[in-house]
């Protein structure tokens, strides 16, 4: 298996017009009226959700097929070391209309919603000149699209579906399922923009097919987007279960086995150098690791780089991009960013690290979404793989490395819900 | 068979006013910020009375008795934009 090997056509080139596209997908309308079957072969090719949580797409569908439903498109890609929705979304705009249309075909659905961030104008752009394209309406389809605010918790679903029906863009908690009451209070299945394009090419070239790449339980190829050691972000096709280390060296950061890996996004996990060049890239033989694909992000962190001052850094942004509504997010994090920051500057080290541990324990699984536990997913896999960093920034009296920035941190707007 | 039920917070409501741990100490502890951490495991018969006493006194209305499989509530609707 190679990187690529079956591209979604990624072309830098700009958006691939109606007729090109139409010369290899069929137009979504001649599937209108024939759900089950749809259903049934996105069913048969496993598709899991390219957002990070790899739920089975199918089965997120089918929970609101024949119920009067609406399909979301979740393209506000806030995990900031991703850009593969971006990508998609300038290079293959119809290819992830095709594929939310076929989903909405799929469950009977008339309503479709794409949220896409309002930082991200040239993919509104490419979408919005592409339903132009299509001549402004898709047969049985009511299609919508959304700029969302450019914030971390946008993303998660209730705050998407709570933006969408008119509200500010804040999570409205656990206990709201959207498959019973989601947009204009619908049975609503949110899908990720990559995993729209995936159902497409299932469509067109079968479950069979798809299932020619990755694993029994993980099947097809996903995006994955690697920062390099300059810092720019570059986006490949990857089957997954290749090896890891592949798709780093694929998009131009090779894993050295002494520096560490940020694996699955920002609110993903690090794995050490050693575990990256031993580790597939599927969520199977990551688990084990603590980590998961996510978002399918990468970043080799380089040498020069400290990386428990990046997990302070990032444990900071966190504090700032929550919609503090809950008691574990307002002290939670900030608590968790201090401490942190104190180990960084090599003080109290060891009661630090201590109650990290400890607060780690509290925090998780309390919050009202899945922020604050993202946020402790990284913390643990940094205690867990930087021990030796922390004892040497005890040693030192402050980082070893002298703290350089590297990874992007977006700024944190001071209304940010609307 | 009885339905087994469980105490439940909305973290959202939650003001973390401390009274629950009081009240049914059994059930709730509280984090290092004063938030109750609820034990999700289904309710005895002896701690149920303490569980809705907790229930009746929180003053935000953020605690709540729960059959243990539900897992949806209904909401409010709000125009469409």
């Amino acid at each position: 298996m190679s990187v690529a090997e079956r591209p979604l056509t990624l072309s830098a080139a700009g958006p691939v017009s109606l007729s090109a596209h139409r010369a290899v997908f069929r137009a979504p309308a001649a599937l209108r009226g024939r759900g089950p079957a749809l259903l049934a072969e996105i069913e048969a090719s496993g598709l899991r959700g390219r957002g990070g949580a790899s739920f089975p797409t199918a089965q997120k569908l089918g929970a609101v097929a024949g119920r009067d439903g609406v399909v979301v498109v979740n393209a506000t890609e806030g995990e900031p070391a991703s850009a593969k929705d971006r990508l998609l979304l300038c290079s293959q705009p119809h290819l992830v209309i095709d594929g939310v249309v076929l989903a909405a075909h799929a469950v009977g659905a008339r309503m479709v919603d794409i949220g896409i961030a309002r930082s991200a104008p040239a993919s509104l752009a490419a979408v919005q000149s592409a339903i132009i394209e299509r001549g402004s309406c898709e047969p049985g389809v009511e299609l919508t699209v959304h700029a969302t605010p450019e914030h971390f918790v946008v993303g998660e679903e209730t705050a998407l579906v709570h933006w969408i029906n008119g509200g500010d863009a804040l999570p409205t908690g656990r206990r709201v399922r959207m498959v019973e009451r989601g947009v204009a209070g619908r049975p609503t299945a949110v899908i990720n923009c990559e995993t729209a394009a995936q159902l497409a090419w299932i469509v067109e070239h079968g479950a069979q097919e798809f299932r020619r790449r990755g694993t029994d339980d993980e099947p097809g190829s996903r995006l994955a987007t690697v920062t390099r050691a300059d810092g720019s972000r570059w986006v490949v096709e990857a089957a997954i279960g290749m090896p890891l280390a592949d798709v780093a060296w694929a998009g131009g950061a090779p894993i050295d086995g002494t520096c560490p890996v940020l694996v699955g996004g920002y609110f993903g996990a690090w794995i050490s150098g050693s575990e990256a060049l031993e580790v597939a890239f599927s969520d199977a033989a990551l688990r084990p690791l603590g980590a998961s694909t996510g978002a399918g992000v990468l970043v080799p962190l380089p040498d020069r780089v400290c990386a428990w001052c990046q997990t302070t850094r990032l444990l900071h942004w966190m504090a700032g991009e929550s919609s503090l509504q809950c008691g574990v997010c307002v002290n939670g994090l900030p608590a968790l960013a201090s401490a942190a920051a104190e180990i960084s500057r090599g003080e109290n080290v060891v009661t630090r690290t201590g109650q990290l541990e400890r607060w780690a324990g509290q925090i998780d699984h309390r919050g009202g979404c899945g922020m604050p536990d993202g946020a402790v997913r990284l913390l643990r896999s940094a205690l867990r793989v930087h021990r030796d960093l922390i004892a040497a920034h005890a040693a030192a009296r402050g980082c070893p490395k002298g703290a350089p920035a590297f990874l992007t941190i977006p700024e944190t707007r001071s209304n940010p819900w609307r | 068979m009885a339905v087994k039920r469980r105490l439940a917070v909305d973290p959202l409501l939650c003001d973390g006013r401390g009274l629950c741990a009081e009240l049914a100490p059994e059930r709730v502890t509280l984090d290092d910020w004063g938030f109750p951490i609820v034990d999700p495991t289904p309710l005895g018969r002896r701690e149920l009375h303490d569980a809705k006493r907790a229930v009746r006194a929180c003053p935000v209305l953020a605690l709540r008795i729960e059959p243990t499989d539900r897992t949806e509530r209904t909401v409010i609707d709000r125009p469409r934009r």
